[in-house]
C-alpha cells in the first residue's frame, strides 16, 4: 500500500484538527483564521468541526493575540495563534521574546507557557519587504523559544502536532511558497519532537545543511551533482532552535565539507551559529572553511528578477557545492 | 453596539455598611504592603539586598480593595511596582524577602528578583518589568477562564503610564470585545516615571480611555480603600456575570521616588504635592473609620502593625540565612522538559 500523498497546506490543516480532536485544551486564534479559514487556508475546516469557542477570529492586534495566547498557556491551555506573516512578528515581539520566553525562567520554573505560534514566512511571491522574510535567527538567539521550520508535508503535520504538545512557548515557521508541495502523509496523528534533524538524503562527498524551503531547491541539486558524479549528503534541521548538532557533526566528520544555505540574509544569520559550532567541534576534519550560500544583506526587493537574484536556488546551491568539492 | 458610560466613584452611602472584618482585613493587607515596601526600600538602599525596587507606599489602598473581592481562583497580572499586589493577594513574606535577596527559597528561586515576583497557587500570575507588558497575559488568563466556565476573572493593574503604551489599547479592546472577564485597574499616580500626566497626556480622567471601547470606566479614590472594593465588588459581579470587563482609574500617590526610597532625588514632584497626598494616607483613613464608628480600637490596630513588624523580621531573618543559588544550575528552567 503506497502512502497517500497531501499538499504542505493540507497535511497541516490535517495536523491541525487531529492535534484539536485529541485535546480539547488546545484552540486557535488569529486574524481571519475561522471564518476565512486563514489566508493561506491552513486553518480551512476548523470553525465547522470546532465552533466559536475554539476557533476564533481576532481584532487585527498581534500584541493582544500573543499575550493572549501566553495567558491561557499560562493557566494550562495549549493555544495556537496564529501571526499570518513572519514580518508581523515585531508587532508582538515584546510578547514573544520578553513574556513567552522568559516566564518560565524568571519565575523560577513555576510557570509552563505550551503556546504555538504560526506564521508563513519566505521570500518568492513578490510579496516585498514586510510580507517576506526569514527571521527565525532572531527567534532562535532568545533562551526559550523553539522554532520549527517544516520542509515537506509530513513535517508540515508533524512538527505542527509536536509543537502544540511540545510545554514551550514555539514558532512554527511554514513557507509560502511550498504551501502546494505535495508529498506523502501517513493518515494518522503522528508528531515530530524538536531538535531532531532529518537526513534527507545521504552522500559522502559533501554535507549541506539546508532550512526551509531551501531543502527543496537543495534536494533538486543533490539529484542535479549526483548526476555529476558528486554524492551529497542533505541535512535539514527541522528545527533552529533547538538545533539537532549532533547529526550535523557526525556528518561533517564524514564528507569533510559543508554548505549551509538559507533563505535569510546571511550575516548573523542561523548559518552562522551552525558554521561556528562545527569549526568548535571538528575543526581538524574539514577539508574546505564551511561555506554559506543565503540572502544578501538587504530587504526582500519586490520585482521578480530581484528577488529571484536575492533567495539561492538548487543551480546556484549546485555551484556552491562545486567550488566546494574542486577546492579540496 | 455598546456604549460605556463613565462613573465617579462607588455608590453613595458604599462605607455605611463595612463590617469590622471588612475594615480589619483591608487594614491587614495595607499595613503589610506598607511595613514589607519600607524594610525593603531601607535594605536595599542600605546595600544589604542587591537590584533596585519601585516601591508601592501610599497605593496601598488600591491592591487591598481589589484583592479583597478576589479569590486565590482569580488571576492578576501586574507590574514593575508589584509587591503591593503580590502581598495583598497573599504572597508570604519569607519567599519574597528571599527572592528579593536572590536566594534559592524565593518565589523564582532567585531568577526574578523584586520586578517578577510569581505566586501561582494564590492567583498571582507575576508581576512584569515591562509597562504595559502584563495587560494582555491577564486578558489570556480571562480568556481561560470564560474557555473553561470556571467562573473566574482576572484583574490587570497597570499605572497611567501604561494606558499610552500599544499592548493596553489592543488588549482593552479583545477583553471588550470578547466580553472576557476582566478588570483593567489603572492605578493613576500621576507619573510616567518622572514626567507628569499633564505631560503624557491630554486627559485628566483616564477612565475615558474605557468608552473608545466600549467598556464601563469607573473613577475611584485610590486612597480609599473601601470605595475601591465597591466599585471592583461590582466590576467582578459584572464580570463574573458574562457582562465583561471594566476600566478603573483609581487616583492615587507613591509617597518614595520611582525608584527606591530617595531614588534619584530628581526635583521633579512639588513637596507640597507629595504632603498634600501623605495627608489623605490610605491607612490612616481607614483606621479613623474604625475607631470613629466603634468597630476596632486603636490597640487592634497597633496589635497588626507589631504582628506585622515581627513577621517581618522573620521573613528577612529567612531570607538572609536561606542558600544561594547554585551557579551549577543556571540553565535549569530555561525550557520545560
Amino acid at each position: 500500500m503506497t502512502t497517500r500523498e497531501l499538499t504542505y497546506v493540507k497535511a497541516f490543516n490535517e495536523g491541525m484538527h487531529q492535534a484539536m480532536a485529541a485535546d480539547p485544551d488546545v484552540f486557535l486564534i488569529g486574524e481571519d483564521v475561522a471564518g476565512y479559514g486563514g489566508v493561506f487556508h491552513m486553518f480551512d475546516g476548523l470553525l465547522t468541526e470546532f465552533g466559536e469557542a475554539r476557533v476564533k477570529d481576532t481584532p487585527i492586534a498581534e500584541q493582544a493575540i500573543i499575550g493572549l495566547g501566553v495567558g491561557a498557556a499560562a493557566r494550562g491551555l495549549r493555544p495556537v495563534c496564529d501571526l499570518m506573516f513572519m514580518d508581523f512578528i515585531g508587532v508582538a515581539m515584546d510578547q514573544i521574546f520578553n513574556q513567552a520566553a522568559k516566564m518560565k525562567y524568571m519565575f523560577g520554573g513555576a510557570v509552563s507557557v505550551p503556546l504555538t505560534i504560526t506564521t508563513a514566512g519566505g521570500a518568492g511571491m513578490s510579496a516585498a519587504a514586510q510580507h517576506s522574510q526569514s527571521l527565525e535567527a532572531w527567534l532562535a538567539h532568545v533562551p526559550g523559544l523553539k522554532v520549527a521550520m517544516p520542509a515537506s508535508p509530513y513535517d508540515a503535520k508533524g512538527l505542527i502536532v509536536g509543537a502544540i504538545r511540545d510545554d514551550n512557548p514555539t514558532i512554527v515557521v511554514l513557507n509560502k511558497r511550498m504551501l502546494g508541495l505535495k508529498g506523502p502523509v501517513p493518515e494518522e496523528l503522528y508528531s515530530i519532537p524538536m531538535g531532531v534533524a532529518n537526513v534527507v538524503h545521504t552522500g559522502s562527498d559533501v554535507t549541506i545543511i539546508a532550512m526551509g524551503r531551501m531543502v527543496v531547491e537543495a534536494d533538486k541539486a543533490v539529484t542535479a551533482l549526483g548526476e555529476q558524479g558528486i554524492s551529497a549528503e542533505l541535512i535539514d534541521p527541522r528545527t533552529v532552535q533547538p538545533l539537532d548538532i549532533d547529526t550535523i557533526i557526525t556528518s561533517v566528520k564524514k564528507t569533510n565539507r559543508v554548505l549551509i544555505v538559507h533563505e535569510a540574509v546571511e550575516f548573523g544569520g542561523i548559518g552562522a551559529e551552525i558554521s561556528s559550532q562545527i569549526q568548535e567541534r571538528v575543526f581538524d576534519y574539514l577539508d574546505a572553511p564551511v561555506a554559506r550560500l543565503a540572502a544578501p544583506f538587504a530587504p526582500v526587493p519586490y520585482a521578480p528578477v530581484l528577488e529571484n537574484a536575492y533567495v539561492p536556488d538548487a543551480p546556484r546551491i549546485a555551484a556552491a557545492v562545486r567550488r566546494l568539492v574542486e577546492r579540496s | 453596539m455598546s456604549h460605556a458610560t463613565i462613573t465617579s466613584g462607588p455608590r453613595q452611602g458604599y462605607a455605611d455598611d463595612a463590617s469590622r472584618d471588612l475594615i480589619l482585613d483591608l487594614h491587614r493587607r495595607m499595613v503589610r504592603i506598607r511595613v514589607f515596601e519600607e524594610s525593603a526600600g531601607k535594605l536595599v538602599e542600605s546595600g544589604d539586598m542587591p537590584g533596585f525596587l519601585h516601591l508601592y507606599v501610599g497605593q496601598e489602598a488600591v491592591a487591598a480593595g481589589v484583592m479583597s473581592v478576589l479569590s486565590d481562583a482569580d488571576q492578576i497580572t501586574s507590574t514593575h511596582r508589584g509587591h503591593g499586589h503580590a502581598i495583598a493577594k497573599g504572597a508570604e513574606f519569607r519567599p519574597m524577602f528571599a527572592e528579593l535577596y536572590g536566594k534559592t527559597t524565593g518565589y523564582c528561586k532567585g531568577r526574578g528578583g523584586s520586578m517578577h515576583i510569581v505566586d501561582m497557587n494564590r492567583g498571582m500570575l507575576g508581576a512584569n518589568a515591562i509597562v504595559g507588558g502584563g495587560i494582555p497575559i491577564a486578558v489570556g488568563a480571562a480568556f481561560a477562564s470564560q474557555y473553561r466556565g470556571d467562573g473566574g476573572v482576572a484583574a490587570s493593574f497597570f499605572g497611567d503610564g501604561a494606558t499610552n503604551i500599544g499592548a493596553f489599547h489592543e488588549a482593552a479592546n479583545m477583553a471588550a470585545v470578547w466580553d472576557l472577564p476582566m478588570l483593567f485597574v489603572c492605578e493613576n499616580n500621576g507619573y510616567a516615571e518622572f514626567t507628569s500626566q499633564e505631560r503624557h497626556m491630554k486627559l485628566t480622567d483616564i477612565a475615558e480611555r474605557a468608552a473608545s471601547y466600549g467598556m464601563p470606566g469607573v473613577i475611584v479614590d485610590g486612597m480609599d480603600a473601601l470605595a475601591v472594593r465597591a466599585v471592583a465588588l461590582e466590576a467582578v459581579e459584572r464580570a463574573r456575570r458574562g457582562g465583561g470587563p471594566t476600566f478603573i482609574e483609581a487616583k492615587t500617590y507613591r509617597y518614595f521616588d520611582h525608584q527606591g526610597i530617595k531614588g534619584m532625588r530628581i526635583p521633579y514632584r512639588d513637596p507640597a504635592e507629595v504632603e498634600a497626598w501623605k495627608s489623605r494616607d490610605c491607612i490612616r483613613l481607614i483606621e479613623a473609620i474604625g475607631v470613629e464608628r466603634g468597630l476596632v480600637s486603636a490597640d487592634e490596630f497597633g496589635q497588626v502593625w507589631a504582628q506585622t513588624h515581627a513577621d517581618v523580621t522573620d521573613g528577612i531573618d529567612f531570607a538572609r540565612t536561606s542558600p544561594d543559588p547554585d551557579p551549577a544550575d543556571i540553565l535549569d528552567d530555561v525550557y520545560t522538559v
